[in-house]
């Protein structure tokens, strides 16, 4: 192929900056001196103090990486279990699974918040109906007894929501990876005398791992931007960061809010370019150690 | 290492937290308040079919839009070589670790009657735009935010086209325009069919975007079901109702699109 010209470059450039520039003017305004989003009232890091003094903020911050971390732990080592299941079925019970699988991910997300909501409000009434009618009988109240298994929407059901449409994209980037699995490396670790855990922990398990980190990344990050699933199973007590800018939005978006997503962006991106520059650097001492191999007589 | 059990908890799972889910929305959907059979949730939606018009309107749109932006993008990044190919997929990645709200809200400091846009056409003589609170509005937060979901998947099926093939269409006497229209575009249709269902879903079913930045004046489906839900107009039976319909249309039209497509569902995910 042809490489790009100036117009193809400046096409590219132009998209960049459609892309990224909402997110420039939220940075360089949270170090604006005034609440204000128009006006440049001279450079603070006011914001940034405040924020660690902002109740409601920090401890949106606390739910919303709880939920994330716990969410994606869960659903990566779920997910690699399932995956590793799915491609052990038989062709016509694994297509089903897939397909049940493939709902979160193509539902929209209002579909899946909604329906979630509605399953746990309708069990969380029958479980209290359920303990009213256990508190009533005879033997219950002569034993003392005293049960309440209601329960209402609340951090458990975010976690649950979360786990939910978080192992669909663990699973869908560990099954390629199976597939490209030699079946006879497993095989040859146990003609070696490893048990079959000793040969699925050594043998198994890092070739797939390339599949499970990218599954793990997309599940956090999914995780930490949804807000349309938490907001309808969050309830009203607990509030992720989202919830807590979408309740601010249309009054006053506050600079510690703005602060704080400069903050996180800022972890992010320092975070992808060590990843990359190591990955440039592992690609260009495979090479060199190519190149010297082709060199040995 | 074959072991089909380790899948049955994540079978369990799926019955309970996704099949359940929606088991409960098809019976809210065809129940009144009190719990007897009705159809009237469905009979009572057809003076949203204004709602729904709009929606998927809009949708299209900003669907048409992403393809003829993302299709570009992708198709050029996949021609660079050097850092910029090796961060592609990364900087397209990376708007998405800004909140999703406040990123879909920053438009509105870029764009109000005295934002940074309206400004820099000022100081250039040229007269305001009036686009906040604007269906306008409303498709460009579709297009900014679901983008990432066009280029991705065009750009990981272009990336991955065997260049010899390209090369033969070359030796065979193809020019640029013919290896493109005859080569590389008909390989890469999994990837933009994948990225229409990307950006169409979350478009047609949006309740935030079209709060933040169209003011909430022109209701859209997602703005319906909400208000069903947890908004003012509580009724969860219509609600249902609207969201059982809506999955089923898109259902319908995702079906017929992956007949063109022949099914690549696993290009769906990068």
């Amino acid at each position: 192929m042809k490489k790009n010209g100036v117009v193809s470059r400046l096409l590219l450039a132009v998209m960049f900056l459609f892309l990224y520039a909402p997110i420039f003017v939220l940075i360089i305004f949270s170090f604006n001196d005034s609440k204000s989003t128009a006006v440049w009232n001279g450079f603070t890091l006011n914001w940034y103090v405040e924020l660690f003094q902002n109740r409601a903020v920090m401890s949106a911050l606390r739910t919303t990486l709880l939920v994330s971390v716990l969410a994606t732990a869960i659903a990566t080592v779920a997910g690699t279990a399932a995956a590793i299941g799915f491609y052990s079925m038989r062709r016509r019970s694994r297509t089903a699974c897939l397909a049940v699988n493939n709902i979160p991910l193509t539902n929209a997300d209002v579909i899946t918040g909604v329906s979630m909501m509605l399953l746990f409000v309708f069990v969380g009434q029958g479980l209290s109906a359920f303990s009213n009618w256990l508190n009533g009988l005879q033997w219950v109240e002569d034993a003392n007894l005293w049960f309440d298994f209601s329960f209402s929407l609340g951090f458990g059901t975010l976690l649950i929501a979360h786990i939910t449409f978080d192992i669909p994209y663990v699973i869908l980037s560990v099954l390629p990876k199976l597939r490209q699995l030699d079946p006879n490396l497993a095989e040859a670790a146990q003609d070696l005398g490893a048990t079959r855990f000793v040969a699925f922990w050594k043998v198994v398990l890092p070739e797939l791992m390339p599949g499970i980190v990218n599954g793990m990344l997309i599940a956090f990050t999914m995780s930490i931007d949804d807000f349309v699933i938490s907001y309808f199973t969050a309830g009203s007590q607990v509030s992720t960061l989202s919830m807590v800018v979408y309740s601010m939005v249309r009054r006053q978006i506050s600079p510690e809010i703005k602060a704080l997503s400069t903050l996180m962006f800022v972890a992010v991106l320092i975070l992808l370019v060590i990843i990359n520059l190591r990955q440039a650097r592992q690609e260009s001492a495979a090479a060199r150690r190519r190149h010297a191999a082709a060199r040995q007589p | 290492m074959r072991n089909k059990y380790v899948a049955f908890p994540y079978v369990g799972w799926m019955a309970l937290f996704v099949v359940a889910p929606l088991i409960v929305v098809v019976v809210y959907a065809l129940t009144t308040r009190d719990g007897s059979l009705t159809l009237d949730n469905f009979s009572s939606m057809l003076q949203y079919a204004p709602v729904f018009g709009r929606s998927f309107f809009l949708a299209l749109l900003a669907t048409a839009i992403c393809i003829l932006l993302g299709y570009p993008m992708a198709y050029y990044l996949s021609r660079e070589r050097g850092w910029l190919r090796r961060m592609a997929t990364m900087l397209i990645m990376l708007p998405m670790w800004m909140n999703f709200l406040l990123r879909t809200y920053s438009w509105v400091f870029l764009l109000e009657r005295n934002g940074l846009f309206n400004s820099l056409l000022e100081s250039f003589g040229l007269p305001k735009v009036n686009i906040i609170d604007t269906s306008g509005a409303v498709v460009l937060g579709m297009v900014y935010n679901f983008l990432p979901f066009m280029v991705l998947p065009i750009y990981s099926v272009i990336e991955k086209i065997d260049y010899r093939v390209i090369e033969a269409a070359q030796d065979l006497g193809a020019n640029s325009a013919q290896v493109f229209r005859r080569v590389i575009f008909p390989l890469s249709l999994p990837g933009v069919l994948s990225g229409i269902t990307m950006v169409f879903i979350p478009s047609v079913s949006t309740f935030v975007i079209s709060r933040l930045l169209g003011g909430g004046k022109e209701l859209l489906l997602g703005d319906l079901i909400e208000m069903q839900f947890l908004g003012s107009a509580y009724n969860p039976h219509l609600g249902s109702a609207i969201s059982l319909v809506m999955m089923v249309i898109v259902l319908v039209c995702m079906g017929i699109m992956n007949r063109f497509g022949e099914g690549e569902e696993e290009a769906m995910l990068l």
